[in-house]
């Protein structure tokens, strides 16, 4: 029997450390190459990372939350044969000599020395309990002393809820029953006191920290137009009575994108990233449009790669594929990064106005509002029941002026408005 | 004469007579009637009887292992000589320091004892026939605790040499040859006993095992203790009849044989007693041979209760007993249920037997997913000091797979049944693996041996 110590992988794009989102096993089991081991999270996507040998997990170095190291020991095995480890007690030195060198390709900032793995002990695994164990019909475990005034006090404490992890009542569950009026008492209004702390980890941080980002580094100023998509939602209605099967139902969105696109293609200055360390701007050829999409996790934006290349059909189905990615979580890193300009749209919650917050480190977002009916002037004097949308779009100031914000958005608009243009 | 209570508690055994005198304490007007001497099988004939003999038994067996030798360098040079009336006399002087001792809590409580046989008119009025001529008593509440008799086999009425467990605990010599009918615990607790103390013992058992409610890990050490006794057992066998001191009984073949015994000592089971006393006329509902009851031992008739051997299984003391409390209580006006998690039983066989609650096996049946984890005595030290380490003894949890509540302990060894407390207390407390892992054990105690299987449930055991 040897030991097999896996080391957390260079995940790519000059990660250095990655989060643990979700262990799949746990000291004591037994494991079979490829199944899957630990969830891990990087910037945008989580990354599953299988098994890499048969064998036994004697320890893990770390919960989920906790931030792992590029090269740091994430699990040791009990394997056959002699394993990677010669002896345990060389493992400090031995661990320097396994770290995989972080590759700088996009990160020019990060230091080149060795990432320091903070040795620490590896802490054995609770079993995973169920926060409460009691299905309906299970008889209540409560200590005979606790039964007894539960009973007195004309208590079933079949209703009272437990707070331990194992489902036994405590004497404070029922206090706290009591207090709260449980059976016995008349339903009466109580101020609520407690607090709950919740921990800001996983994608949640990820988006936390990127807004903050994004909002304390770019200058924002936002730009609302009204586009009047009666014209285009009679052609959307068209296709989608006229598509064949291997063709996707049509949303508003994608031609969305498709004058977004043009409207990249005829003011570059949008269609790129601002590196203010190197006082650059990189404007992009290709057209990459990111999707703001909600995800059980919280906000992520999957990627509509060379929209250029695409035509009303392709966009669409590309877009449902990756937003779906996103949405269960199966997105990779190739899917959630290198947007050039991003949309956001809320379909039929969008409200009248947003200000959208840019996806550092593009430079503009396009802000989709809802689509209503209102009577509009036409022609100067004819008032007509027109299909309505507003787009609330933001800038980085520093690099779009005003009045390239406006022209592209009222360009945007013209081709929204008239929308055979789209397709010239 | 004619009498009146609020109380009137058939049966002064451990289920009686705690009812009556718990009554007492909360001040309630309580009469108790009892035919024989308070105290019940479980002090007069049962338990602690059957223990003293147990007692004297392994005494006279560990002198005799120094007869001769130097057996933990203690040497006897004559071989011990064994007077069964005496010993006998010696255990009736510990039943009669226990009935004295129960007689006088009862009057300490202010229950009124009355002796004789008590006959019911209806629910509640009863004629008692006392030594001082007939009682008749009416009361606003009854608690029947009428106990249970050995089961007596019609081929095999018991009689001369036929015994059952109540004759076998007043033998003034020790029958040459001892057959026992029946491998249940009462019948391998006696016969052990018998065999210790120098009689050649057989046992023929219908079932084709001993002690068939435990599982068979629990029942291996004693099958080995008995080969080792040179205890002969019979499985699958069936008894027939006795006739000039042979029984005659069907082997597992369904062939006839026979076997000279001295004494023939049948322990089949115990019988509720329902019989007899004017049951009929109260209008209590039945289920089986037993007085239904609900959980409040509340039976079909208002104000009659019922409680130990005469409502079912388990049929234990410690369980009646209980009972006989909680009623006591809710007469008195207090809200009281009997509901346990567990009855922990014991088997004072050689080695003892400890169960409470369920086994793996038990909980699958009930859709619980299970973890087990065992340890054994061997490697306990305090049991090496008391010889208590050989013979396969162990102590074993079975716990829920998902939050690790334990949801049975059983355990098989000698003097285990000393912790069948802390096993019962871990169970009514909901207790997990990690609580009984987290609480520290004394050194050098058998009560090691609990902590230790828990952490070998949990799969990190030190000592193995």
């Amino acid at each position: 029997m040897g030991q097999y110590r896996f080391n957390l992988p260079d995940l790519g794009e000059g990660i250095v450390e990655s989060e643990i989102a979700a262990l799949h096993i746990k000291v004591g089991d037994h494991v079979k190459e490829d199944q899957p081991l630990i969830d891990m999270m990087t910037d945008k996507a989580t990354v599953e990372i299988p098994c890499p040998v048969d064998g036994k997990v004697l320890s893990i170095s770390g919960n989920i939350g906790e931030m792992v190291a590029v090269g740091q020991a994430l699990v040791i095995f009990e394997v056959e044969g002699q394993g990677n480890e010669v002896a345990q007690n060389n493992s400090v030195e031995k661990q320097e000599t396994e770290i995989i060198p972080v590759k700088e390709k996009s990160s020019p900032k990060m230091p080149s020395a060795k990432i320091p793995s903070s040795p620490k002990p590896a802490p054995v695994a609770m079993p995973v309990m169920s926060s409460s164990s009691r299905s309906f019909g299970d008889k209540p475990m409560a200590s005979p002393a606790l039964r007894r005034r539960a009973l007195e006090a004309n208590i079933d404490l079949s209703l009272v809820p437990s707070h331990d992890p194992a489902g036994r009542i405590t004497h404070q569950d029922l206090d706290d029953f009591i207090a709260s009026g449980g059976r016995i008492s008349q339903p009466k209004a109580k101020k609520r006191t407690a607090i709950e702390e919740i921990p800001v980890i996983g994608i949640r941080r990820k988006i936390a920290e990127r807004m903050e980002l994004s909002k304390r580094s770019i200058p924002h100023y936002s730009y609302v137009e009204e586009v009047d998509v009666t014209e285009v939602e009679k052609l959307r209605v068209f296709l989608n009575n006229n598509r064949t099967d291997a063709q996707p139902k049509l949303s508003i969105l994608p031609f969305i994108m498709m004058a977004t696109l043009k409207g990249m293609e005829k003011f570059p200055e949008c269609n790129a990233h601002y590196d203010p360390e190197h006082s650059l701007i990189r404007r992009f050829s290709a057209v990459h449009i990111g999707i703001a999409t909600q995800t059980p996790n919280g906000l992520m934006v999957p990627i509509v790669n060379h929209a250029e290349v695409r035509d009303i059909w392709d966009m669409a189905t590309e877009m449902q594929r990756v937003t779906e990615a996103g949405r269960t979580g199966k997105a990779s890193r190739e899917e959630l990064s290198g947007s050039t300009v991003s949309i956001t749209s809320l379909g039929k919650t969008g409200g009248i106005v947003t200000t959208p917050v840019i996806n550092y480190p593009e430079v503009c977002i396009i802000g989709v509002n809802k689509i209503v009916p209102r009577p509009m002037v036409m022609n100067g004097t004819d008032i007509q029941i027109r299909q309505m949308m507003n787009l609330s779009s933001s800038f980085d100031h520093r690099v779009v002026d005003g009045y390239v914000a406006a022209e592209l958005i009222q360009y945007i608009k013209g081709l929204l408005e008239q929308p055979a243009t789209l397709f010239m | 004469m004619e009498m009146n209570c609020k109380l009137l508690v058939i049966g002064a055994g451990p289920g009686g007579y705690v009812a009556a005198i718990r009554a007492g304490q909360l001040g309630i007007d309580t009469i108790i009637v009892e035919a024989d001497r308070a105290g019940g099988t479980c002090l007069i004939r049962g338990c602690i009887p059957s223990k003293a003999l147990i007692h004297a038994a392994d005494k006279y067996e560990q002198l005799s292992a120094h007869v001769g030798n130097a057996y933990l360098g203690i040497k006897i040079h004559e071989k011990p000589s064994l007077n069964l009336k005496d010993t006998m006399t010696w255990k009736e002087s510990i039943v009669d320091k226990l009935n004295g001792g129960v007689e006088g809590l009862l009057k300490k409580a202010k229950v009124k004892l009355i002796k004789g046989f008590a006959t019911f008119k209806n629910a509640k009025t009863c004629d008692v026939k006392t030594n001082d001529g007939l009682i008749t008593i009416t009361a606003e509440h009854v608690i029947l605790a009428n106990g249970s008799k050995p089961t007596e086999l019609p081929f095999l009425p018991f009689g001369g040499d036929i015994m059952s467990s109540t004759e076998a605990l007043m033998l003034d010599h020790v029958p040459e040859k001892l057959v026992v009918v029946g491998a249940g615990y009462i019948g391998l607790e006696l016969g052990i006993a018998y065999s210790k103390l120098g009689s050649k013992v057989t046992f023929i058992e219908a079932e084709d095992r001993i002690l068939a409610t435990y599982d068979k890990e629990l029942t291996t050490p004693v099958l080995q203790s008995l080969k080792k006794h040179e205890i002969t057992v019979h499985l699958g066998a069936k008894a027939m009849g006795f006739e000039n001191n042979h029984l005659l009984y069907k082997d597992k073949d369904g062939t006839e044989q026979k076997i000279a015994a001295d004494k023939l000592l049948v322990t089949v089971g115990r019988t509720p007693n329902t019989k007899g006393f004017g049951l009929e006329n109260m209008a209590v509902d039945m289920v089986g041979a037993f007085i239904k009851i609900d959980q409040h031992c509340h039976t079909a008739m208002k104000n009659v209760w019922a409680i130990g051997d005469i409502t079912g299984e388990p049929m234990l003391a410690h369980r009646a007993s209980a009972q006989g409390e909680v009623v006591a209580e809710i007469i008195a006006g207090k809200k009281r249920e009997f509901n346990p998690n567990a009855i922990a039983a014991v088997c004072f066989t050689d080695p003892e037997i400890i169960s409470v609650g369920l086994s793996a096996e038990q909980a699958k049946l009930k859709g619980i997913e299970t973890i087990v984890g065992k340890f054994p005595l061997m490697a306990n030290g305090r049991a090496l000091t008391m010889e208590a380490g050989e013979g396969g003894g162990f102590v074993r949890i079975t716990a829920r797979a998902d939050n690790h509540v334990i949801v049975g302990i059983h355990a098989v060894g000698p003097h285990i049944s000393e912790l069948s407390g802390e096993f019962a207390l871990a169970l009514e407390m909901g207790a997990r693996l990690e609580d009984i892992e987290g609480t520290i054990h004394v050194h050098p105690t058998m009560s090691e041996s609990f902590s230790e299987a828990a952490l070998a449930t949990l799969g990190h055991a030190i000592h193995i």
